[in-house]
């Protein structure tokens, strides 16, 4: 607690910082696509969006994994915290997309490989958060959670190869990869990764804020029992 | 675990087990569809694999909350637990029992619904196989969102909304092996990949159901 009370306010500056100034470059200082127009700009809110939609379900499946090994309270309320902000982010990633999508492809929505993991994805985040939700022990809520995590994940990625066969994309392909030829222009990379570090940072400081929140709601009930007891 | 299998389907059968509505909710489902996306031969024909499937993925949905609850309320699950029948056996002869009393007879009359819908000739062979092959993942995916939501209040309409998702892989795999046998085309890789997410669920979902039983009995 006194790690991350003192951690918190430099990483909600910085990922201020970094998601203000990256969007502001972003938006203000690079020039338009040539075929797409304006609307290329969207890149620097879907993208980061996008990978933190997806690294938000790893974060809570390290979580519940470290919770199911070592039962350490704090990673369960971690996962917990985490969810409706990987929620939250998957559901720009798709509300972007679309918006892009409706200009840029003539449709709002398209049975992608991609969006539609995307979207089972979300799914996924719904139902993780309706079982803490239903569930009134916290431990108990916590062991189920995490094997729900650990089986939701295994099905994740399943879905996530088995659309392949399914249905062909119009989603372009991954475009910052270290290895791969050819990758969006340097102009445009730039603020781009600043903007994907401070989505990331950005992460960081609702989780830690949430988490906190949690633990301190776990002390006031364990604080209220006491009293009761007494 | 035989004698348990075997206690399980005679529940099933019995007066209020439940049995024959997942077939009565499959055949009412697939009587609706036509009314919903009108009466043409040729549209009926071109959808009705994929909704074979949904239907029989959803009859099998309504029934997943009768694996546990009967025996919680009465407390036989307890003693299950406390038997000296490993819970993971437990939780793999419940998926068993479910699969017979709805996955089985559900593959059986999928062929006659297919008449209904105007399933092309070839697909019937095909429905039948990639029913009886991937139904067994949705009994081992459903014992376990069954074991997750026991005892919980409300649980039926929370355990849809956790199977579901992950009832996605067999759904696309096996409306696929339909819709591929239906137009003469390959079905080798559908249906392997949907016998595989079969095998792969009863494989390692009993132990995933077993864990939370444990925690949901603590």
């Amino acid at each position: 607690m006194s790690l991350s009370g003192a951690v918190l306010p430099w990483v909600t500056a910085l990922a201020v910082a970094m998601v203000v100034g990256g969007l502001i470059w972003g938006f203000f200082f690079t020039p338009n696509d040539f075929r797409q127009g304006a609307t290329v700009k969207i890149i620097y809110i879907h993208v980061p969006a996008a990978i933190m939609g997806s690294g938000t379900w790893f974060m809570m499946l390290a979580a519940s994994l470290v919770w199911v090994i070592r039962r350490h309270h704090v990673s369960a309320l971690a996962a917990k915290a985490a969810a409706p902000v990987g929620m939250v982010f998957t559901l720009i990633g798709l509300f972007t997309g679309a918006v892009w999508g409706q200009p840029m492809w003539g449709t709002w929505w398209e049975w992608d490989p991609r969006l539609t993991a995307f979207l089972i994805l979300f799914l996924f985040y719904l139902g993780y958060m309706a079982l803490w939700a239903a569930v009134e022990n916290p431990d108990t809520a916590a062991d189920l959670t995490a094997v729900l995590c650990l089986v939701g994940t295994v099905f994740a990625v399943i879905s996530r190869y088995a659309i392949l066969f399914w249905n062909q994309g119009l989603h372009q392909g991954a475009s910052l990869s270290m290895d791969a030829e050819e990758n969006v222009a340097d102009v445009f990379a730039y603020p781009l990764w600043i903007c994907i570090i401070g989505f990331g940072l950005l992460f960081i400081c609702l989780v830690l804020l949430r988490t906190r929140t949690e633990i301190r709601a776990r002390r006031l009930s364990a604080l209220i029992a006491q009293e009761r007891m007494a | 675990m035989i004698g348990l299998l075997i206690r399980d389907l005679r529940l099933a059968v019995k007066a209020g087990g439940g049995f024959g509505l997942a077939l009565a909710f499959f055949l009412i489902v697939s009587v609706l569809v036509p009314f919903g996306i009108g009466p043409e031969t040729g549209l009926l024909r071109e959808v009705s694999g994929g909704v074979l499937w949904l239907g029989a993925l959803l009859a099998c949905l309504l029934s997943l909350d009768r694996i546990f609850a009967l025996d919680w309320e009465d407390g036989s699950l307890e003693l299950l637990a406390t038997s000296p029948l490993p819970l993971e056996m437990v939780a793999i002869t419940k998926s068993a029992a479910h699969w017979i009393t709805t996955g089985l007879p559900l593959a059986l009359v999928a062929p006659l619904l297919g008449l209904l819908l105007n399933l092309p000739e070839d697909g019937y062979l095909w429905l039948v196989i990639s029913l009886l092959v991937g139904t067994p993942a949705l009994s081992a995916i459903g014992t376990f969102g069954a074991a997750l939501t026991v005892g919980m209040r409300r649980g039926g309409l929370l355990l849809s909304l956790l199977v579901l998702p992950l009832y996605v892989p067999s759904l696309l795999f096996g409306s696929m092996v339909v819709s591929n046998g239906a137009s003469g085309e390959a079905v080798g890789t559908p249906l392997a990949l949907l016998a595989a997410i079969s095998l792969g669920s009863l494989a390692i979902l009993p132990f995933a159901s077993a864990s939370v039983l444990r925690v949901n009995l603590r």
